[in-house]
């Protein structure tokens, strides 16, 4: 479809580079036709978190936090402090009588914790010279305390003061935590997935007992998340789906994605050029209490907690790994990946089970030259598990030009993703943005009483 | 007759009757002129003129050899070709209306300095074919006879009309111009002055020991032949010390004298400057003079007993003399020869030493900037102004395809500019509001029709008790400086009447073109003050002044205004904001001119006497304030009115327009239209009068005009590129809706000319081309998308171009791409009609200006269009609650389709504009780029690849 262009001469795009799945140019349900680019950061920018429902922060590798107004796009604050790259960022709001108070707390490779007020941009509070450096922060918010998560396990105050610590044996250190009920925790450990209890006694002193170790997963543990009051899901690296109660700490589903699949289709993976042991990591989770999605590898499988099997899936959703996905709804659902792009995804009935790749598979295998030569797509595998729906592209984002790491949506007032190319974009409903605008002119119309 | 130049009449009797308005009429100053003289051939007239170009003559009249040219702008000898400067400058020259008082008037000490303002004269030389508009001015120089120089600026054309129309600009150019040289003048006179002064007491020390070494020498009772002789030089140089720091006086009091000339607007950084060297200067010589002061009176009784006295102040002379070695020790004063030279033998000084060099500098920078915009005939200057006009008149769309006009709408709201055409133009933005303006701020409502002197008694009292000052003032005037005053007068009479001509004129015809001389309001309280007595009649001089004031005061605030108001109500309240402005600032100047006039009279008279004693004034207040029948006052003026001037070789003759003008305020509400037109006419004026001086005072406006011209060369390419690819139409769609296009080529220059040429069709392209990027070999970004609407891309055979190739294909949804090698262009299809008639590759338009003109109007009337659509209100928003979105959503569909008869595609172009519009409107303060830069709309459409 573009070869007019690259055609003649010129060289041919990348094998890398081009797309596995296009769905063209016409996008009907994509709504998202005004983008605004916001610049700001000087390096990989990893996080973005909501602060309330018009302002975002954004955190990357400069060590810089900065504070968003998604509605007009303007930069609100610039936090400076950290001198090397944010490793986690959290919110912790806390309430005082009617009114609550964001704050933000980050977390740096340079050691140290930092507590911002958004509002006015001013560092409240920080601890430096921390022993390593923390890789995941959890607010707890029913007991006014956070804890920080690295090599070593810290609860804090709201104040900043360490109420208790905890060593880890393991050398990689936590990498996720959650939050449980009963005032437990879970913390992930390499393959292990840690239960701690935390004690408020009534010198108002903390203490943290590990209570329980599930060393079920064969690999590194990337994904560990609430799925709702009783359940929790983690993810590993070998593409193992583990549903545990929350309160007794039990498997109640097992499901290895992907692990026949893989073995299957390794042929066809190492003729393209690219099989990667990512292929089956489960990148990233998400839920919406009834379903998981889950991004592994460069596929998207949703997995229906009720019926406890994949309900959808598509193995290759992407051009490279996904890097964060999100359920918009119980049928829609959006993913972001390291080939710049996001894509948004319909669970769609299909007329005949079983036959997930759809025509726009196809149909992006057209751009290659050597795609003749392929003996098929990948997903034109015979897939085992009975699918029942389909995964269907129904639009796409395309700014980037580096890997999209996160995104956070603000519903209708608009999407906001950033990337490795330093960039955030803000996605919005053009419609609605004209109908504002709109407004607001006739707004000054009659303010100004005429022109 | 050589010695009586033509003087061009300004007004035609046979249309003065006209009136029955035709309602549905389009303004008057949007239609365009039919020519009002219908037998004539408009290039006849040139034919037998011997120049081909207009040009600006500078001449002389000096005192030597009589009127002389000095220099033409431009200069080139071919401008002129055969014309002959020497008779025309004898011609313009001869006009001698100045009739400075030279030398020392009875009862004064000391020579005075006239000071005299510009006079402007329209005169004619039929039988050369050339015409000419006449800017006297004077300038000082001290070995001048009677220390003045006239010189006069002419803008010689062939064409009459021309110069009559465009009165007003060319006034208020020449009086910059003539500001500028005067400012320049007075320094150098200043300077000049002072050096005199310091040869002079070196002359008067040396002689006083000389005399006094004599005088011990010989006997006590008897005075030699040789002895007296030394004390009358003595005498003589003292008197001249006096007569120059005389002169310096009043060269620094000169500066504080408000002007009369509404046009003569300084510019006040040079005059501070100036008047802070000559107050320097004055107080160093005012040490001097303290002690020779009380022996001044004894001295012109019997000068020959003045030596005793003047022993003392010798000494003190010395003394003062040695410090000033010290302080200024770069000059050597020189002795001063009892008796300067014979006027012939000595060489006058140049035009460019009369004043500093970088005045002078900068006056024919400024007149030439003059030629420049005066260039082409009548009729582009005319339609240019309308262009202007209308342009005005859609300020919110104007950014979308229109050249800049911003620059010139500063001035809109009628303030003149101070100019200062020395460089310092920064801090002129600090004096924004000249005299003129600043007096009477009435707000006026749209709907008080009633005249505004009442409305504003509080000015009004106001006035009269200035002008009751004034009047006392020119009570205790001697009869000299009356005479230094009437020639003023007099020469402000000429423009007076010249004003009251056009006001009578525009009010009276209804002649479109006249739009260009409308009346600016500050003269007409000239009007009814010509007053050919002050010649003759010394002793009414006072009394019939003070009549004059009164009367031009009141017929100043009763006549304009009230057709000025009713242009106010007659504006449509919509979208005529900078109109008002101009009206307003039109009528705050109409009714201000009087306490200005008032004012400077009395200004005047206190410099002339700078003996003004309140206490001697005061109890003459009530005696001459006396309120004056107003009326009565003016119909006892006519008569006078009626004969006044002719000699004078004065613009237009006053004695028919006068009464003409006093007679249109009874007839106010018959005609309405008629006096509404004049007024318009005015106001445009004086937006065209504004908009010039802008020009002249920023070369960065004057860019307007390389833009424009710019634009018609691409014109051509834009034809060239509608005539080349049938796709054309596409591409121009594509700009249009607001799609980016992207033109790739392997050569610059071909990717060059293409994007110049569709740099037409951007839409709000930016002021200087923000959004249109005309070469980049480097790979772009997203962000560039968003900045630039037309990108020239370079087609490289390299791996950079593979990845630049790679992310233009990752970008396809955002740009349209024009090849300009294969000759392809890829976008979505459209299937509109909208553009069929700016994009026919069949066009049988050949000429790509014409091109430009016919593309100009396309884009203006889409450019309308989205105007109305942009502010409807029922198009975007719900009228009642219980409306949906897509009950909005249809009715503007419905609006798009049916009534403006557009397809979706089309619609997208009208869309876009209103976008574009909204985002304008929204923030105009923070600068329209920056805003529209950081949203970007698209929309997902498939594109198809067009060829040849």
């Amino acid at each position: 479809m573009l070869r007019w262009f690259l055609g003649g001469r010129e060289a041919q795009g990348s094998v890398e580079k081009s797309s596995v799945l296009l769905i063209g140019e016409e996008q009907p349900k994509n709504c998202f036709t005004e983008l605004q680019v916001l610049k700001g950061h000087f390096d990989i920018v990893r996080f973005l978190v909501q602060i309330d429902d018009f302002r975002c922060a954004s955190a990357g590798d400069d060590g810089l936090v900065l504070v968003w107004n998604v509605e007009t796009g303007e930069r609100l604050q610039e936090l400076r402090g950290h001198s090397q790259q944010i490793t986690a960022i959290t919110t912790f709001t806390c309430s005082h009588g009617n009114a609550s108070h964001t704050s933000l707390i980050t977390a740096s490779s340079d050691r140290s914790l930092s507590l911002w007020d958004p509002d006015t941009g001013n560092r409240v509070q920080t601890i430096s010279d921390l022993q390593s450096s923390v890789k995941c922060l959890l607010v707890l918010e029913r007991l006014c305390v956070w804890v920080s998560g690295g090599e070593e396990l810290c609860v804090w105050n709201k104040d900043f003061q360490l109420q208790c610590q905890r060593q880890n044996h393991s050398d990689t250190g936590i990498s996720a935590l959650i939050e449980l009920p009963k005032n437990c925790m879970a913390a992930a450990m390499d393959k292990q997935i840690v239960i701690y209890k935390v004690t408020v006694s009534a010198d108002s002193t903390v203490s943290i007992a590990e209570i329980r170790c599930l060393s079920d997963h064969q690999d590194q543990i990337r994904a560990l998340i609430n799925v709702n009051d009783g359940l929790f899901a983690s993810g590993s690296h070998a593409g193992e789906l583990i549903l545990w109660d929350a309160v007794d700490w039990n498997i109640l589903a097992y499901e290895h994605i992907l692990w026949e699949e893989s073995q299957a289709s390794t042929q066809a993976e190492i003729r393209l050029g690219a099989p990667k042991p990512s292929e089956m990591s489960i990148q990233h989770l998400t839920t919406n209490g009834k379903l998981i999605l889950a991004a592994v590898g460069s596929g998207l499988y949703v997995y229906s907690v009720q019926l406890k099997t994949v309900v959808a899936y598509r193995k290759v959703a992407h051009d490279s790994n996904v890097l964060h996905t999100m359920l918009l709804s119980d049928s829609e659902l959006m993913s972001c990946s390291e080939d710049g792009s996001v894509r948004m995804w319909e669970i769609q009935d299909l007329p005949l089970p079983a036959e997930p790749a759809t025509p726009a598979g196809f149909f992006g295998m057209w751009n290659f030259n050597r795609s003749n030569k392929q003996t098929g797509p990948p997903s034109k595998k015979v897939i085992d598990v009975p699918n029942i729906r389909a995964l269907e592209l129904i639009g796409d984002l395309i700014g980037h030009s580096g890997a999209v790491q996160m995104f956070v949506s603000f519903k209708e007032k608009g999407l906001v993703t950033c990337s490795t190319d330093h960039l955030l974009i803000l996605w919005k409903n053009g419609e609605r943005q004209s109908h504002l605008r709109s407004l607001q002119l006739f707004h000054k119309l009659e303010e100004n009483g005429g022109l | 007759m050589i010695g009586s130049p033509d003087v061009v009449a300004f007004t035609k009797e046979d249309e003065y009757g006209e009136t029955s308005p035709d309602l549905w009429a389009i303004p008057e100053e949007f239609s365009i002129p039919l020519h009002p003289l219908a037998d004539s051939n408009p290039w006849a007239k040139t034919s037998y003129a011997k120049f081909t170009k207009d040009f600006i003559l500078i001449s002389e009249f000096s005192e030597q050899v009589g009127p002389q040219p000095l220099l033409t702008i431009p200069e080139d000898s071919k401008v002129c070709g055969t014309f002959d400067l020497n008779y025309f400058s004898l011609r313009i020259m001869s006009v001698d209306y100045q009739a400075s008082f030279v030398g020392h008037p009875p009862g004064s000490g000391y020579p005075r300095l006239s000071f005299v303002e510009d006079s402007r004269v329209v005169l004619g030389d039929s039988k050369e074919g050339a015409f000419a508009y006449v800017h006297h001015l004077t300038l000082y120089d001290l070995e001048a006879r009677g220390f003045v120089r006239p010189f006069c600026m002419a803008y010689v054309s062939a064409d009459e009309r021309k110069i009559m129309l465009q009165f007003q600009e060319m006034s208020l150019r020449f009086s910059q111009a003539s500001e500028c040289l005067k400012a320049g003048n007075r320094r150098a006179f200043a300077k000049e002055l002072q050096r005199k002064l310091r040869d002079l007491e070196y002359t008067h020390s040396v002689l006083q020991k000389e005399e006094g070494l004599q005088r011990e020498a010989g006997p006590q009772s008897m005075y030699s032949a040789h002895a007296v002789e030394k004390a009358n030089e003595l005498a003589n140089v003292e008197k001249s010390i006096y007569e120059h720091r005389d002169l310096l006086r009043q060269i620094t009091y000169y500066h504080h004298r408000p002007r009369r000339d509404p046009n003569a607007v300084t510019c006040q950084k040079c005059i501070t400057e100036c008047l802070n060297e000559c107050e320097e200067v004055l107080d160093k010589y005012a040490k001097l003079s303290k002690p020779f002061a009380y022996s001044e009176k004894r001295e012109k009784e019997e000068e020959g007993q003045g030596h005793i006295n003047e022993k003392g102040g010798a000494e003190k002379v010395d003394t003062e003399e040695e410090e000033g070695v010290k302080r200024r020790s770069s000059y050597t004063p020189q002795m001063v020869k009892g008796k300067s030279a014979k006027c012939f033998d000595k060489r006058l000084k140049t035009l460019r030493e009369l004043c500093n060099d970088n005045f002078y500098e900068a006056t024919v920078e400024l007149l030439k900037e003059t030629e420049r915009s005066f260039r082409g005939d009548l009729c582009y200057l005319h339609t240019c102004r309308l262009d202007r006009a209308l342009r005005r008149k859609q300020m919110v769309t104007n950014f979308l395809f229109e050249e800049d006009l911003c620059g010139e709408d500063e001035d809109e709201g009628g303030t003149l500019r101070p100019f200062c055409a020395v460089n310092h133009a920064v801090d002129n933005c600090m004096f924004l509001n000249p005299p003129p303006i600043v007096l009477g701020p009435e707000p006026l409502e749209l709907d008080a029709l009633e005249p505004p002197d009442p409305s504003d008694p509080a000015s009004e009292t106001s006035h009269t008790q200035e002008s009751e000052l004034g009047l006392v003032e020119s009570h205790l005037e001697s009869s000299p400086s009356d005479q230094t005053l009437e020639t003023q007068e007099s020469s402000e009479e000429t423009k007076g009447s010249l004003s009251s001509d056009k006001s009578g004129m525009g009010q009276a015809e209804r002649e479109p073109n006249l739009d260009s001389m409308k009346s600016e309001a500050p003269d007409l309280d000239f009007d009814l003050m010509p007053d050919p007595d002050h010649n003759t009649d010394l002793e009414r001089e006072s009394s019939s002044e003070d009549i004059e004031t009164t009367a031009g005061e009141d017929s100043g605030g009763d006549q304009t205004p009230v057709s000025l108001l009713e242009v106010v109500s007659e504006l449509e309240a919509g979208n005529e904001e900078e109109c008002e402005g101009v009206t307003d600032g039109a009528c705050e100047m109409g009714s201000d001119l009087v306490p200005i006039d008032t004012a400077c009279c009395m200004a005047q008279e206190g410099f002339l006497y700078e003996a003004s004693d309140p206490a001697d004034a005061l109890p003459r207040l009530g005696q001459s304030a006396q309120p004056q029948p107003c009326q009565a006052l003016v119909v006892n003026q006519e008569p006078h009115a009626l004969l006044p001037l002719q000699n004078d070789y004065t613009v237009g003759s006053p004695c028919s327009e006068s009464p003409a003008a006093g007679l249109e305020l009874p007839l106010g509400n018959l005609g309405d239209t008629v006096s509404r037109i004049s007024v318009e006419d005015g106001s445009d004026c004086t937006m065209s009068v504004s908009t010039g001086s802008d020009r002249a005072g920023s070369p960065l406006s004057y860019g307007g005009v390389v833009t424009l011209r710019h634009k018609k060369k691409a014109g051509q390419g834009a034809l060239r590129f509608v005539r080349q690819y049938p796709f054309a139409m596409q591409a121009l769609w594509c700009l249009l809706s607001g799609r980016t296009l992207v033109v790739l080529g392997a050569d610059e220059g071909r990717v060059r000319r293409l994007v110049n040429a569709l740099s037409l069709f951007v839409p709000g392209p930016g002021k200087c081309g923000e959004r249109v990027q005309a070469w980049l070999s480097c790979p772009y970004t997203l962000t560039d998308l968003q900045r630039w609407k037309l990108i020239g891309l370079q087609r490289v055979a390299s791996p950079v171009g593979s990845s630049m190739l790679y992310s233009l294909s990752r970008h396809s949804r955002y740009i349209s791409i024009l090849d300009a090698d294969q000759r392809t262009l890829r976008c979505p299809p459209y299937r509109g009609r909208l553009l069929a008639n700016i994009a026919d590759h069949r066009t049988s338009i050949r000429r790509g200006s014409t091109y430009f003109l016919h593309l100009q109007s396309t884009l203006c009337r889409l450019a309308s269009k989205a105007f109305l659509f942009t502010f409807t209100h029922h198009l975007h928003l719900p009228v009642s609650s219980t409306e949906g979105p897509e009950v909005v959503e249809g009715r503007r569909r419905c609006f798009l389709q049916e009534q403006l008869g557009l397809s979706d595609e089309d619609s997208l172009i009208l869309l876009y504009l209103s976008q574009l519009i909204t985002q304008q409107y929204l923030q105009p303060a923070t600068g329209s780029s920056a805003a529209a830069a950081t949203c970007f709309s698209f929309n997902y459409t498939t594109s198809v690849l067009y060829k040849i």
